[in-house]
């Protein structure tokens, strides 16, 4: 048995159906990748034009940042995939515990320093 | 015998249990290092309390009583109590899920010898000029590099490397309570204490980094010159206090989830009945799991954070009472009618549940902002929280340790022992820290080492110590019974001595190091009790009988670890005066460290195979 692990193997195991699935999947990462690029210019336009206000920049950066996360979650780190039901809850989890928690910690030690 | 043919033990006798990955001998290990901690902080203890029974006394100096009531806080929670809970975990966990190991067996040592050097890490600092002595929280500006002496660094690399072992072991639970159930096991189906131990997980993974960033930050600021707790260079104390309690809640949590957890599975075991309310103890276990995130500003109302925040917090906290309640009456219903047998594990289990809540009352009194400033700071607090620990905790383990006795060393422990050392243990409890309460209302200030005459403490402070003499005398009576017991006691032979209701009493005693020779199939919750019911008394296979497949021991881990620990010591050093410097400790043990993980890396190492020839033979032989 474990001789066997060290052979390389000769030729791929995967079904037809399989590869066509893997290589839809491939196509999806790069659009992913190419949103995400677009996504990443429009913040640096937004904040390095002299044109847009503060109170426009801050907003609009910090939305293209939550998506930015949710394709990164959910296409790069394959959330979206079924299967994928525990590494969502402990994602979420996650999120659900430390946002309030940064949330509290800048209202009380942003305002009132502690 | 037969069961000689197995590669673990064609190994010595002390390279074996080093490079163990077994689960069952981790838990061993565990359990001893555990142990041996739990009695070093409880020597300091009684020391303490030798210099509270009088007022005025001069038996140890107020120095010392800093050092010792920081080490004594220090160890029980995070090398005592955690390593004992994770002893029990470890052995029991994969045993009830119908696993062969946890999901990562090396992971599983690696935790295990983190944990050991950053303990041996933390008692160096008695050698090197003194033990931390800013408490177990370590305040700043109390603990800075202005104030502090050389143990914070100690206390600060050491909670470092060991918590990095705990972290991990947490993962390690988490991915094998999600992984490696037997067919059938549901997670509806796994027993209680494998969810309190998948939900403590949760809470180390998500509690013990903030940890490990608060002692980062702590260390730059006192061994690198950096800023961040220092006011009059920009930083701020306040922010020392949120890392701390935002970790230092969910670990109260983390160590009490483990002990509901045996107390659900002691209750039922010598109830003869099922466990009431299955589903709402597992909602129960993760509701406080996620409130314990929410609640960490009760340590600090007294600091001023202002009366909004402290009452949102204030309410969060009083909102745990529900589900803890809930959980107090699903016990109280798993005795209500039940055959209830009295033994040893059943009477710290079931007096568990009144001296828990008995310092759940405190919780929710100490939870009302307003009158905690009072209480803060005060002896009510100290009752409180060894209502919790002691009261709860320990009970909870002294139940646990009882009940698994059997299963893990191959007889009981003796009864009459047993018995005479609970009732020492539990009068001495409420005597050490029932009075204690009133002493932190009439104003006994915590963590101070003595007191004058005629303020009305002298009573009390010496019942209290009397209390805590007879909790050492039950201690000591213990480790006799163990010692008596491993000498006399009838070797137990039978699989399920307790007549029980979970898998791991379906296992051979002793259980052979792949627990199960056929992985069982499991048709319903309590799997063992349904095949008594409705099958032959022995749980179904739910697969052939076939070579095993077992993980090698490895030196690795140990390595690591102590790589670890030679860093640490290297940082540690800056502040020594000693003949080699600090960066050569540095280099040699990251050299170490890094070096182990590359070995790891390089060389494949895919474990070995049991034959199925061996296999039916030690099957034989044990049953
Ligand atoms: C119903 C549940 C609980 C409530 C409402 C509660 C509430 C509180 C509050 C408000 C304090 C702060 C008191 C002060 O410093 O003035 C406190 C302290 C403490 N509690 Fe609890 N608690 C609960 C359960 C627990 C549990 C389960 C544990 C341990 C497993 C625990 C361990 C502690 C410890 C160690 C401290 C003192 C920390 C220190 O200052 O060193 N508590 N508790
Ligand atoms: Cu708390």
């Amino acid at each position: 048995m474990a001789e066997d692990m060290e052979q390389p193997f000769e030729k791929s195991s995967m079904s037809n159906e399989e590869k066509r699935k893997i290589n839809r999947e491939q196509r999806v990462q790069m659009i992913a990748f190419a949103v995400m690029i677009g996504l990443t210019l429009l913040a640096f336009i937004a904040a390095g034009s002299d044109m847009l206000p503060g109170t426009f920049t801050i907003p609009f950066i910090l939305l293209l940042a939550v998506v930015q996360l949710f394709l990164q979650l959910y296409y790069f780190m394959h959330l979206k995939d079924k299967d994928h039901g525990w590494p969502n809850s402990f994602m979420i989890s996650g999120l659900v515990l430390t946002a309030p928690t940064i949330v509290a910690l800048m209202l009380l030690i942003g305002i009132v320093k502690f | 015998m037969v069961s000689e043919a197995t590669n673990t033990r064609q190994k010595s006798v002390l390279w074996d249990w080093l490079t163990t990955v077994d689960h069952k001998k981790i838990a061993i290990l565990y359990l001893i290092a555990g142990t041996l901690f739990f009695l070093k902080a409880g020597a300091m203890a009684v020391m303490m309390r030798v210099q509270l029974i009088a007022p005025e006394m001069e038996f140890i100096s107020g120095q010392t009583f800093n050092e010792f009531i920081t080490m004594h806080g220090t160890i029980m929670l995070f090398l005592a109590v955690t390593p004992i809970l994770f002893a029990f975990m470890n052995f029991v966990v994969p045993l009830q899920i119908g696993a062969r190991d946890v999901a990562f067996p090396f992971v599983n040592a690696l935790g295990f010898w983190l944990f050991f050097f950053g303990g041996v890490l933390l008692s160096l600092s008695w050698f090197f000029g003194g033990a931390p002595d800013a408490g177990w929280t370590s305040y700043v500006p109390l603990a800075s590099r202005e104030f502090g002496g050389i143990g914070i660094d100690f206390y600060v690399l050491g909670l470092q490397v060991s918590g990095l072992g705990t972290l991990v072991s947490g993962i390690n639970f988490i991915v094998t309570i999600i992984n490696m159930r037997a067919p059938g096991m549901t997670m509806m189906r796994i027993p209680l204490f494998c969810w309190t131990t998948l939900v403590t997980s949760i809470l180390i993974v998500f509690a013990f980094t903030p940890l490990a960033a608060g002692l980062a930050l702590l260390m730059l600021d006192r061994i690198f010159d950096g800023q961040f707790f220092i006011p009059g260079e920009g930083g701020n104390v306040v922010i020392w206090q949120h890392i701390f309690w935002i970790f230092g809640h969910p670990e109260v949590y983390i160590l009490v989830l483990p002990a509901f957890g045996m107390i659900s599975e002691v209750i039922p075991a010598f109830s003869k009945k099922r466990l009431f309310g299955y589903t709402a103890m597992v909602f129960a276990t993760l509701i406080i799991g996620f409130l314990g995130f929410m609640v960490w500003v009760h340590h600090m109302f007294t600091v001023g954070i202002g009366p909004i925040a402290n009452s949102v917090f204030a309410i969060a906290t009083m909102v745990i009472g529900v589900p803890t309640g809930i959980k107090i009456f699903n016990w109280l219903f798993t005795m209500w009618g039940g055959k209830l047998t009295f033994n040893t594990a059943m009477l710290f289990a079931a007096s568990f549940v009144p001296t828990f809540v008995l310092g759940g009352v405190t919780g929710v009194m100490l939870a009302m902002a307003p009158v905690d400033h009072l209480y803060h700071d005060t002896y009510f607090v100290v009752a409180h929280f060894h209502y919790i620990i002691v009261g709860g905790i320990v009970l909870g383990i002294f139940a646990a340790l009882f009940y698994w006795y059997p299963k893990m060393f191959g007889h009981k422990l003796n009864e009459t022992l047993g018995k005479i050392m609970f009732w020492l243990f539990y009068i001495g409890f409420h005597l050490t820290f029932f009075v204690q309460h009133i002493l932190g209302l009439i104003g006994m200030p915590r963590r101070v080492y003595t007191y004058l005459e005629e303020q009305g403490m002298d009573t009390m402070n010496f019942i209290s110590s009397i209390g805590a003499f007879i909790m050492a005398a039950a201690v000591v009576i213990l480790i006799i019974n163990i010692i008596y017991s491993a000498l006399k006691a009838e070797r137990i032979t039978v699989d399920d001595p307790w007549d029980a209701r979970t898998l791991e009493w379906a296992t051979h005693t002793p259980v052979p190091e792949y627990n199960f020779a056929q992985t069982p199939q499991v048709r319903s919750l309590d799997p063992l009790f349904y095949e008594k019911i409705h099958g032959n008394g022995k749980m179904k296979p739910a697969e052939p009988m076939d070579e095993i497949h077992m993980p090698n021991g490895s030196f690795i881990p140990f390595m690591m670890s102590l790589g670890l620990f030679i860093v640490g010591f290297g940082f540690i050093s800056f502040h020594l005066d000693l003949f080699i410097s600090p960066y050569i400790w540095i280099a040699v043990g990251g050299i170490i460290t890094f070096g182990s993980m590359a070995m790891r890396s390089i060389k494949d190492d895919h474990g070995y195979h049991i034959p199925k020839e061996t296999v039916e033979e030690m099957e034989k032989e044990l049953s």
